[in-house]
C-alpha cells in the first residue's frame, strides 16, 4: 500500500488534525513504508483463525447501575480552556 | 554527594525503619541531587513544598509497617497525580491539573511514600528514546550523548542518577523494559489487568501496564506489591488477593524448566548480546534450572501487529482531545470543525500525529478487515505459540533488547528502526504476560545490556525468583560517573 498526499489528506481529515501540505510528503514517505512494514501479516494465512480483542479470558464486569459519585461540576470545568459558569465554551455552532 | 542515596529502596527503608534517617532528611538529599542534575532533563515538574511538608507530617507520626515509609519518590508524567501537573510529554497537556489521582500512586501513597516530582517520557509514551516529549530529549546518565530508551527514559534516567530511590513507568510495548535495559536498571511490566489503569493517560488500552522501575530485584518485588490489587474504576482490572513478592522472594530455581526461543536470535544482532544471553542461560544452568530450547513461530509477525493494534487504540483513544474539556486549545479556525483540527495539529507532537493517522486508517471503512481484523487474528496466533509452550517451561529469557543505548538523533529520521527496538518486549505486551529486564553486563563501550525473563500469566513471583537468583549470581555493577554535576 503506498500512501500519497491525497490520502494523506482523507485521513487527516477523518482524525480531525489539519496537515501543513509541506509536511504531508514527508508523512506520506513515512506512512508508506510503516504500511509495507505491517503488511508482512499477509504473508500468513489466518483464515480459521479468532481474532483477539482481549487477552482477558472473562468478559468486562459490569457494575451495579448505581451513581457513585457526583457534585463534581467544578472539578469537571477546572481545566477548560474556556468556559463560562458553568458551561464549557466552543465556537459559534448555529447560525 | 551522600552515599545514602546511592542505596537501593530496601537499604533505605531500612534506614528509616531503624530511625536512621529521617524522611525529610531524606526528601532534602534528593531535592538536592534533582536541583543539580537539571542536564538530564529528567523530571518535568517538582514539587519539593509538597515532599518537604508530607515527609514532616511523616516524621511526627512515622507509620513503620508500611511497604514504604516516608519514601520520596518520582513518577512518570502519564500518572494522573491530584493537584500536580500531568503532560504525558504533550504540549497538549502542558497546563493540565488533574482533579483526581491514578489508582497506582494512590495505591502508593497509601503505602507511605510521598510524591517528589514527575518524570519526562515520550509523548503520550509513544517513542522508544524520549525523544518525541515536547519538554525535550533526557539523557541517559551512563554518558552524555545517549538516549534513555524511553517511554519511561525520564523514570530510567532520574533512577540510574539516583534522583529518585525507585519509580513506576509504564509499558505498552517495551516502554519499562527497554529503558531499563539503557540504563542498567530492573523494570518490570506486570500481567495485564494486575495494576489498575485508572488515571493513566492512555495509549492503547489493551496493552497498557504500569511497572516498578529499581534498583534491584528485591527493590521491584517491594514496589510491586505497592502497587498492585483490584480496582472497580478499571473494568479490566483482575480480582484476585493481594501476594506478599518482597517476603517469598527465594533464589532456589533447582528445577525450574527455562525456555529459549530460537526467533529471538535476530539477524545483525551485536555479538555481544548473544554472549550475554548464553551467560544468562549458563547462570540459570549452574543454579539447577533446566534449560529447553523452544520455538515461537510468530515472532517476527509481533512488531507489524503492534503497529496496527496500538496506533489503533490510541487513534481512538486520544481523539477526546478536542481543545474543549481541557487541555491545550488553538485560538485559530473560524468554526468548530477547524478549531479541532488547528487545536490537534498544534497541540500532538509528529510522532503521536504519526500514529493516530496509522491507527485512523487501519480503522477506516474499507481497511478494518485488511488490517486491524488482520493484526488481531495474528495476536491470536502469538499468544498461543506462548500458550503452548508455557505447557513445557516455566520461564522464557530472552534480550531485552536487540542494542545498547543509542546516540541521541541516531534514529529520529526512520521511524521503522525506531520501532525495531522493541523486537523482543512486544509480544509481551500483545499476550498480555508479566516480564522483566534485569541488568546482564556491560558492552565494549560500557553501557548496559538487559536480559528478560517472560513468565506465565500472573506468575509475577516466579520471574521475580529467576531474576532474583540470576541477580545475586552476576555481579552486574553499573558504572556512572555523575559526569553532569
Amino acid at each position: 500500500m503506498s500512501i500519497d498526499k491525497d490520502k494523506i489528506k482523507h485521513i487527516s481529515k477523518l482524525a480531525r488534525i489539519s496537515i501543513d501540505s509541506k509536511k504531508s510528503d514527508s508523512l506520506a514517505k513515512d506512512l508508506t513504508s510503516i504500511f509495507k512494514f505491517i503488511e508482512q501479516l499477509n504473508e500468513l494465512n489466518t483464515d480459521k483463525v479468532e481474532p483477539l480483542s482481549s487477552i482477558l479470558n472473562t468478559p468486562l464486569r459490569a457494575r451495579e447501575d448505581k451513581i457513585n459519585d457526583g457534585k463534581i461540576r467544578d472539578k469537571i470545568l477546572e481545566n477548560s480552556p474556556k468556559k463560562n459558569e458553568e458551561f464549557f465554551v466552543v465556537p459559534k455552532v448555529i447560525e | 554527594m551522600s552515599e545514602i542515596i546511592k542505596k537501593n529502596l530496601s537499604e533505605i527503608i531500612d534506614l528509616i525503619k531503624k530511625k536512621e534517617i529521617k524522611s525529610e532528611e531524606l526528601a532534602n538529599l534528593y531535592i538536592d541531587k534533582v536541583n543539580k542534575s537539571k542536564k538530564l532533563n529528567s523530571y518535568i515538574t517538582t514539587c519539593f513544598e509538597h515532599t518537604i511538608q508530607k515527609s514532616k507530617e511523616f516524621d511526627k507520626k512515622p507509620n513503620l509497617n508500611s511497604l514504604l515509609p516516608g519514601v520520596p519518590l518520582a513518577v512518570k508524567d502519564l500518572f494522573c497525580t491530584n493537584g500536580f501537573k500531568t503532560t504525558a510529554g504533550s504540549k497538549m497537556l502542558e497546563n493540565f491539573i488533574p482533579q483526581y489521582e491514578s489508582t497506582v500512586t494512590e495505591n502508593l501513597w497509601k503505602e507511605g511514600a510521598i510524591l517528589l516530582g514527575k518524570l519526562n517520557c515520550d509523548e503520550y509514551a509513544m517513542g522508544s528514546s524520549n525523544e518525541t516529549s515536547y519538554f525535550g530529549n533526557v539523557i541517559n546518565p551512563i554518558a552524555r550523548d545517549t538516549v534513555p530508551g524511553g517511554s519511561s527514559g525520564g523514570s530510567a534516567s532520574a533512577l540510574a542518577a539516583d534522583l529518585t530511590p525507585a519509580t513506576i513507568g509504564t509499558d505498552t510495548g517495551g516502554s519499562i523494559r527497554q529503558p531499563a535495559s539503557f540504563t542498567g536498571t530492573v523494570g518490570l511490566k506486570p500481567t495485564y489487568g494486575l495494576c489498575s489503569r485508572w488515571g493513566i493517560v492512555a495509549f492503547a488500552s489493551s496493552l497498557d501496564q504500569a511497572g516498578p522501575m529499581t534498583k534491584s530485584v528485591k527493590d521491584c518485588s517491594i514496589m510491586l506489591e505497592a502497587m498492585v490489587g483490584f480496582d472497580n474504576k478499571d473494568s479490566t482490572s483482575i480480582e484476585k488477593k493481594k501476594e506478599n513478592y518482597s517476603k517469598n522472594l527465594k533464589t532456589d530455581i533447582k528445577g525450574l524448566k527455562i525456555g529459549i526461543p530460537k526467533e529471538y536470535r535476530v539477524e545483525n544482532m551485536p555479538k555481544e548480546i548473544d554472549e550475554l544471553w548464553n551467560k544468562g542461560k549458563n547462570i540459570l544452568k549452574d543454579l539447577g534450572a533446566d534449560i529447553i530450547d523452544i520455538s515461537l513461530p510468530h515472532t517476527k509477525y509481533a512488531l507489524p501487529t503492534y503497529y496496527i493494534v496500538a496506533p489503533a487504540e490510541a487513534s481512538s483513544n486520544l481523539a477526546r482531545y478536542d481543545g474543549v474539556k481541557y487541555g491545550y486549545r488553538s485560538s485559530k479556525g473560524n468554526d468548530l470543525i477547524e478549531m479541532y483540527e488547528n487545536t490537534r495539529s498544534e497541540g500532538f507532537g509528529d510522532e503521536v500525529k504519526r500514529r493516530i493517522l496509522i491507527g485512523t486508517y487501519v480503522l477506516s471503512s474499507g481497511y478494518y478487515d485488511a488490517y486491524y481484523l488482520k493484526a488481531q487474528k495474528v495476536r491470536q496466533l502469538i499468544k498461543k505459540d506462548f500458550d503452548e509452550n508455557f505447557g513445557k517451561v516455566d520461564a522464557i529469557l530472552t534480550p531485552s533488547t536487540p542494542s545498547s543505548a543509542f546516540k541521541i538523533g541516531e534514529k529520529t529520521n526512520d521511524p521503522i528502526s525506531m520501532y525495531l527496538n522493541d523486537i523482543f518486549t512486544v509480544p509481551v505486551n500483545l499476550a498480555g504476560l508479566p516480564a522483566i529486564s534485569v541488568p546482564a553486563g556491560l558492552d565494549k563501550k560500557g553501557y548496559p545490556l538487559g536480559l528478560q525473563l517472560i513468565g506465565k500469566t500472573l506468575d509475577e513471583q516466579n520471574i521475580l525468583n529467576v531474576a532474583y537468583a540470576f541477580e545475586k549470581n552476576c555481579n552486574f555493577k553499573n558504572e556512572i560517573k555523575n559526569w553532569w554535576l
